[in-house]
């Protein structure tokens, strides 16, 4: 294969010397790869921020009344977490990071489509993130409505809404940037020979994400402008004294938000059918199905939201329609499931960090996605609206599954991104203490909604007390498994022993080219020949031979 | 025959080897695909507000019908005129340039340009007259009426406004191709760029296309 004749003197794209040196060669660049990395750097500091809140959150709820911080302020974090985990940690997270660096080189390309707008929607993400955080020291106070920003409410409160929403907007507008950038480099830049079924699945996985944010980011953009107008001058489009229909903005709300759902899961599925397939040395099964199931999940998606409003008001036709898509939303899921499940299988497995994280994830993620189930019947709804039970359900499905796979995804490509090994044993203890207390933290939430604890509230009953105090505990766990891990990639990072090309013998593309890769990508542009997971075709011989010429 | 020619006619993404690095994209194609999807996210954007519209208009046909009586259709049509006329210059000014014709392409582009900023203009008074007679969100005037009527008038006001604001953004697009084609960074063989401006703008016109009915025929 062509891409296998690299350069001697290769040069990688920390080294080479651009147009701009220094802080300019990032601040100023559209390499996809230095893109994504400074994602990366901005993620996971917004992450390590918006954990900080919940932990914050998690130790007011210790003890019974006030613990460390007042009613007010204990509103303000629950709003802030939610706001800061959604929209600038796991809906630009895969996509934004893995998907910028990644996704030209599983496709054979030297860049995105448009690598200027690339840079223009990392910007737009660092002002979305900067205008959130000046929002909460502005005259009104840290803004308190939930991330829902649900009218009337958000129409009167005296918090700074109208800031946070017009952060919410410009995310948006860099979610929106991203997803265009992504459908016609997909269209657009795959190498010859690379037919629709010959791509890599987590491109695959990002296609269907980019429609979804094209096509849903618009209408919460709109509505959420919506209610700043509504603040600034009272057009009364949501103000029920005016004529308005509350009803009608969690409408559009959830037309945007429940989709959203699925760009925050998507690109996480695509990941996991990355990286089983590499460390089970086997084809993955089912290959069309699941690359079907993603776009399956994408059309469906957006047929289910009604069903964050069973207890809102709506007709009882509405109710069962929007049940039955709910159910019909878990097959292409399941489908997914069954086939990561049937690639293990008589594989010759390898349970390297990467595959314990996508064995954590599927076991998370069923289930969150089980007791999804239960909360998409209108029966069993009824009583756990608005519960605990509610709270546990999205943190296993969108933590134990983005969240989890976004760290997953980091110690897969971590080689490849950085050409450092990092230390095995401490980064599965450090999974290990995560699953635990991630387990302790949300299961036991389940418990607490189904006994009636409800969620956002400062105070609870004495009955509620021991299981409060168990979650509480979990959340300084999995604290502690994720400050492991983090330290383990940055030491990593100082002392790291060098990476190979092809540490976990992978088939895809990025795997052909060196760790760190140069800055073109590829010496020629690769042809496609064969399919990405294609075990019986035999790379490792003179791959291995084309890393003797470089070390 | 040079690089971008080539580039159409063989359709295919081709990479310009004289920027090392920085690798320049010619894929016409592509830009034209990414600008679609953009306004595809256009359209979503205001099919946001014509569901909140077709959903107030259902709560309350009379009022609307009412209110819909005191809108100017004069200024209304003679607004649809302009911008419809308006997208026919930009597509004759692109045709111009494909065909090499630099100066009628630059004329006809700042006759699409006067006529968006004739639309602001009638807006401008169409507004001021509205504002006059009282009726402005959260004016007295307004406020007095029916739930239904303070609905229509504040759709009325985002939706124009909204679609004002696009204008505006066109006309700083569309002035900032007329300087291209002057400086020769927009030419007959690279017209790619003043090609999806003018997708835009024929966007701005469409939406319009749904406004005026909606506001001011249907009554």
């Amino acid at each position: 294969m062509a891409n296998h004749v690299i350069a001697e003197n290769y040069v990688d794209f920390y080294k080479e010397k651009g147009k701009h040196t220094g802080l300019g060669a990032w601040l100023l660049t559209t390499d996809h790869k230095r893109i994504g990395i400074m994602y990366l750097v901005a993620i996971v500091t917004f992450f390590l921020v918006g954990a900080t809140l919940g932990f914050l959150m998690r130790l007011e709820m210790l003890s019974r009344g006030r613990t460390i911080m007042d009613p007010q302020t204990y509103n303000s974090l629950f709003t802030l977490h939610g706001l800061i985990m959604i929209f600038l940690f796991i809906i630009p997270g895969i996509p934004g990071v893995f998907g910028n660096f990644f996704l030209p080189i599983m496709l054979g390309a030297k860049d995105v489509a448009f690598p200027r707008l690339n840079l223009l929607s990392w910007y737009l993400y660092i002002s979305g993130g900067l205008f959130a955080v000046v929002s909460v020291f502005l005259k009104g106070g840290p803004i308190d409505t939930g991330w829902t920003f649900y009218v009337p409410y958000s129409i009167r409160t005296g918090t700074d809404v109208s800031w946070m929403i017009l952060a919410a907007f410009i995310l948006g507008l860099s979610s929106i940037i991203t997803g265009l950038n992504f459908i016609t480099t997909i269209h657009r830049l795959r190498a010859p020979g690379m037919g629709w079924f010959k791509m890599p699945l987590f491109a695959w996985a990002l296609y269907a994400t980019a429609w979804i944010q094209l096509i849903a980011t618009p209408v919460v953009g709109i509505t959420l402008a919506l209610v700043a107008v509504e603040r600034l001058i009272g057009i009364g489009l949501f103000d029920p004294s005016l004529g308005g229909d509350p009803i009608l903005y969690q409408h559009l709300f959830w037309i945007y938000a429940h989709p959203a759902v699925y760009i925050m899961i998507l690109p996480a599925m695509g990941v996991v059918s990355e990286i089983i397939p590499t460390f089970a040395h086997r084809t993955i099964f089912g290959y069309k199905a699941i690359a079907i199931s993603s776009l399956a999940i994408a059309f469906v998606g957006y047929f289910v939201w009604g069903h964050h409003m069973f207890s809102s008001g709506m007709s009882d036709t509405a109710r069962w329609i929007f049940s039955l898509t709910t159910f019909l939303v878990a097959l292409p899921s399941g489908v997914k499931v069954f086939n990561w499940v049937a690639t293990l299988y008589k594989g010759s497995i390898e349970l390297g960090t990467p595959l314990l994280f996508c064995m954590a994830f599927i076991f998370l993620f069923s289930i969150g996605g089980l007791t999804g189930l239960v909360l998409g019947a209108l029966a069993t709804d009824i009583h756990l609206t608005d519960t605990y039970f509610v709270v546990a359900h999205f943190h296993f499905v969108v933590f134990g599954g983005g969240g989890f796979i976004f760290f997953g995804a980091l110690h897969y490509w971590f080689p490849k991104m950085f050409g450092k090994t990092y230390n095995e044993k401490v980064s599965k203890a450090a999974l290990g203490t995560m699953v635990i207390g991630f387990m302790l933290l949300y299961f036991t939430m389940f418990i607490l909604g189904y006994e009636g604890m409800p969620r956002r509230y400062y105070d609870y009953l004495p009955q509620f007390a021991t299981l409060h105090i168990v979650a509480t505990v979990g959340s300084w766990i999995l604290v502690g498994g994720i400050l492991v891990m983090i330290g383990n990639l940055l030491v990593a990072l100082k002392k790291g022993k060098k990476a190979s090309m092809n540490p976990w013998g992978g088939r895809t593309l990025e795997w052909t080219v060196p760790s760190p890769p140069p800055v073109e990508n590829f010496e020629e542009i690769p042809v496609i020949t064969h399919g990405p997971y294609d075990y019986e075709y035999n790379i490792n011989g003179d791959s291995d031979k084309m890393e003797e010429n470089y070390h | 025959m040079n690089k971008s020619a080539e580039t159409i006619m063989t359709d295919k993404p081709v990479i310009d080897q004289h920027l090392q690095g920085e690798h320049e994209h010619k894929d016409p194609v592509g830009a034209k695909m990414g600008m679609w999807l953009f306004l595809m996210t256009e359209l979503l954007l205001f099919g946001g507000m014509f569901l909140i519209y077709g959903t107030y208009r259902y709560m309350n046909p009379e009022a609307f019908h009412s209110a819909a009586q005191e809108l100017n259709t004069i200024i209304g049509t003679f607004n649809t005129i302009i911008l419809l006329t308006s997208s026919l210059t930009v597509a004759l000014s692109i045709t111009a340039l494909q065909k090499g014709n630099r100066t009628l392409s630059v004329l006809l582009l700042a006759i699409t340009i006067a006529f968006a900023f004739w639309f602001l203009i009638n807006k401008y008074f169409e507004w001021s007259h509205e504002i006059h007679n009282g009726i402005y969100p959260g004016s007295s005037e307004l406020t007095n009426r029916t739930n239904g009527e303070i609905l229509f008038f504040g759709l009325y006001y985002v939706m124009t406004g909204v679609h004002g604001i696009h204008v505006i953004i066109g006309i700083v697009i569309l002035s900032f191709m007329l300087a291209f084609i002057v400086k020769n960074k927009v030419t007959p063989e690279n017209y790619i760029r003043l090609e999806i401006s003018g997708l835009y703008w024929h966007l701005v016109d469409i939406i319009w296309i749904f406004l005026f009915p909606l506001f001011y025929l249907l009554r």
